[in-house]
């Protein structure tokens, strides 16, 4: 029992789960769970009795039993004391300070990650406001690599989406041509297939293949199947470089997606068995979003934001390459509209960060919430002052797969121009070579006869 | 002088391989001024597919040529703003709508399918769609022998509403035809969900799914013939979910 006066009015919490929820910013998947704070008033107390926390009590009172969860046992098991050390003596509210505190730079971030628990990240950035997470985030540099090296500091790459509703290889290769000559994809080419089959996933697989050799393109490729289905199409002999999975914050959420943290750890060993990513072992690519444990009847009375913080745990365990917060696809019954989802947007990206993942995000909403393209602009901006690591690439924002709008080619471009912020080394040299974008970041004009443009006549 | 501005890109030849927004030019390095405009145009369509009103005493009676028995139920969402922020409100009948079916008399035998059909995140989609779609599909499941439960139109209603309405009417199958979330270009697309022995406890995992049904995507006959095969096979199989797979489409005489 958690206990606070304010005012002289006297607030009571009954455990650690429902202060966490308590605290949260108000979004309509907290409500929909029936765990939300009942009035602003409830809300700013549960705030302050979570400030006064000490963040040991997150490692003596699990929010989902030890017995009941593989996550637990997974976030727990893993937790490394020596790194814990220079702030368990610290409550939530004196990790906030610590993390805003000059002295504390990216070296002291990255050390202390491990000994951050992804309870303790969404504890503290509940007491934290969005200047406080796109702060802390920035200090945060998360470095991972494949051919191409993705996170280093003054640097933003684009994940490049080039989906088709029939998978049409044509269709996809056009809108690959079209974003690499927006100087996009240097996170990954990743397609989302309209079909989960191996022979399908092979198929493209391999045309990814061939367009990242014939070009010599500093990425890598990825098909974004069901976990099974790569690694069905990986021992079937497709070119495999990144094995994606959503996951979610809890055992039973990601048993309603078909995976286990043992079936995780298989499909990891046979991608990295193939030999195509160097010493980094990066070779994950793992999508997440704040909803989906409730989506799927399994979030155990806890908040949204706490479980996809959860799943930050699960994430890391494994080494991604890269980590994707598809913060406003879920719908507005999770994020009702633009101010829930640039907050969920900032929270998963620091969250992450602090944890010690390579997060982007999907910047992205779908026409039935309260959002629009001003507010995916002003989430971007942000994120981009936060030191995302990468964000989508889309055409024109329209993902005619899916069905949802992300951030177009030319969004990416604009944070770039705006911050300075330059590609993926490899891939800003290649774009140099390929004559795309100069060294002063502006794209350059096309001739008929680029290479890009060769194999597709007229 | 606007030409100027904003070169056209030299790829725009590329557009004959997908209907994605690429080749779309640039100023400086961001949206030309129509893109950005045509972007907002695609928007405001979906936005206001989402947000317009459905009239299920209109759809009922344009639908009574096809199927003389028609009922107009509600779910248990009160409002727009109530369906959109609880999806579970439209997943269960109102008490007045639970309590007027519980009171029809029981058919016997039972129906083979129950039919319901409903505005969902499109009303749009409704009421251009499903005319066109029953009128291709009753027929081909009257061939095929099926018993047909009174159809019902409900307002905000979502998928999971096809187990209580089915179990309610006692059929052995149930079908919900409704507007699916409006995509950019995309407002007033019809989506199909099916599930052989309706009822409580059962889940997306329990159902399949025929998407993208419009003059533009999927045409009414063909859609029409898949889910009548789908339903054909769940009946043969007494069962619906991944297992249960669509037979080889043939192309339909007439479709283009």
């Amino acid at each position: 029992m958690y206990t606070i006066t304010l005012g002289g009015r006297t607030h009571s919490f009954a455990d650690l789960r429902t202060l966490l929820a308590k605290a949260s910013p108000a979004r309509s998947g907290d409500v929909l769970a029936g765990v939300a704070a009942a009035s602003a008033e409830e809300r700013v107390a549960a705030m302050y009795a979570l400030s006064e926390v000490p963040l040991s009590e997150f490692l003596e009172h699990p929010l989902i039993p030890y017995e009941a969860d593989e996550v637990t046992r997974l976030i727990l098991d893993t937790h490394e004391r020596a790194a814990f050390a220079p702030v368990s003596g610290l409550t939530v509210g004196g990790l906030r300070d610590w993390l805003l505190a000059y002295e504390t730079g990216a070296p002291e971030l990255s050390a202390v990650a491990p000994g951050l628990t992804p309870e303790m990240a969404a504890a503290v950035s509940k007491v934290m406001r969005n200047q406080d997470l796109v702060l802390v985030a920035s200090k945060c540099e998360v470095v991972t690599r494949f051919r191409s090296t993705v996170g280093l500091r003054g640097r933003l790459s684009v994940r490049l989406q080039p989906n088709h509703p029939t998978d049409e290889p044509r269709g996809i290769a056009a809108s690959i041509i079209d974003g690499l000559l927006y100087g996009c994809g240097d996170a990954v080419i990743g397609i989302n297939p309209a079909t989960d089959s191996p022979e399908r996933v092979g198929e493209l697989l391999r045309m990814l293949d061939d367009l990242i050799r014939t070009y010599r393109i500093p990425t890598q490729s990825c098909v974004l199947a069901h976990v099974t289905t790569q690694m069905a199409a990986l021992e079937a002999g497709a070119p495999l470089d990144l094995m994606f999975q959503s996951i979610a914050g809890t055992e039973a959420a990601n048993s309603s997606f078909g995976i286990s943290l043992g079936l995780l750890g298989e499909a990891r060993r046979a991608a990295l068995g193939l030999g195509r990513c160097g010493p980094s072992g990066n070779v994950m690519y793992f999508e997440t979003g704040q909803g989906s444990c409730l989506s799927a009847g399994a979030h155990h009375g806890c908040d949204q934001q706490t479980l996809e913080a959860r799943a930050y745990g699960v994430a890391r365990a494994f080494r991604p390459l890269l980590v994707n917060t598809v913060v406003g696809f879920i719908g507005p019954e999770y994020l009702a509209d633009g101010k829930q989802i640039i907050r969920a947007g900032l929270e998963d990206h620091f969250c992450g960060k602090l944890l010690g993942l390579p997060m982007g995000v999907d910047v992205c909403y779908t026409n039935h919430s309260e959002a629009d393209q001003d507010d995916m602009d002003t989430l971007l901006t942000l994120l981009g002052a936060a030191g995302v690591n990468f964000v989508m690439g889309v055409p024109g924002g329209d993902d005619i797969m899916l069905g949802y709008q992300s951030s177009s080619f030319h969004d990416s471009h604009y944070l770039r121009q705006l911050l300075g912020r330059r590609p993926a080394p490899e891939f800003e040299q290649w774009l140099g070579e390929m004559r795309i974008q100069g060294r002063d970041l502006r794209l350059q004009p096309i001739p008929g006869q680029h290479a890009l443009l060769g194999g597709h006549g007229r | 002088m606007a030409a100027d501005l904003v070169p056209e890109d030299g790829w725009v030849f590329l557009r004959r391989h997908t209907a994605a927004r690429i080749a779309l030019g640039r100023s400086g390095g961001s949206l030309p001024t129509r893109e950005t405009l045509g972007l907002a145009y695609a928007q405001a369509l979906a936005r206001d597919a989402v947000r317009a009103p459905f009239d299920p005493h209109a759809l009922a009676a344009a639908l009574r040529p096809l199927a003389p028995d028609v009922l107009v139920l509600e779910s248990a969402a009160p409002d727009r703003a109530a369906f959109l922020a609880r999806p579970d409100l439209g997943r269960r009948l109102s008490e007045r709508s639970a309590a007027l079916l519980a009171a029809l008399p029981r058919s016997d035998p039972p129906p083979t399918l129950a039919i319901v059909v409903s505005d969902g995140l499109s009303a749009l989609a409704a009421e251009r769609q499903a005319s066109p779609l029953l009128a291709e599909l009753l027929p081909l499941l009257r061939a095929h022998g099926f018993r047909l439960a009174p159809l019902v139109v409900v307002r905000h209603a979502r998928v999971g509403l096809l187990d209580p309405v089915g179990s309610a009417l006692g059929a052995e199958m149930a079908l919900i035809l409704l507007g699916e979330r409006p995509g950019l270009g995309t407002p007033d697309s019809l989506g199909a969900y099916l599930a052989y022995s309706p009822g409580p406890g059962r889940t997306d995992a329990d159902r399949n799914c025929v998407s993208n049904i419009r003059p533009e995507g999927l045409v009414a006959r063909e859609a029409a013939a898949r889910i009548a095969g789908l339903l054909a096979a769940a009946r043969e199989f007494r069962l619906t979910g991944p297992a249960l797979k669509e037979p080889p489409s043939r192309p339909s005489l007439g479709a283009k």
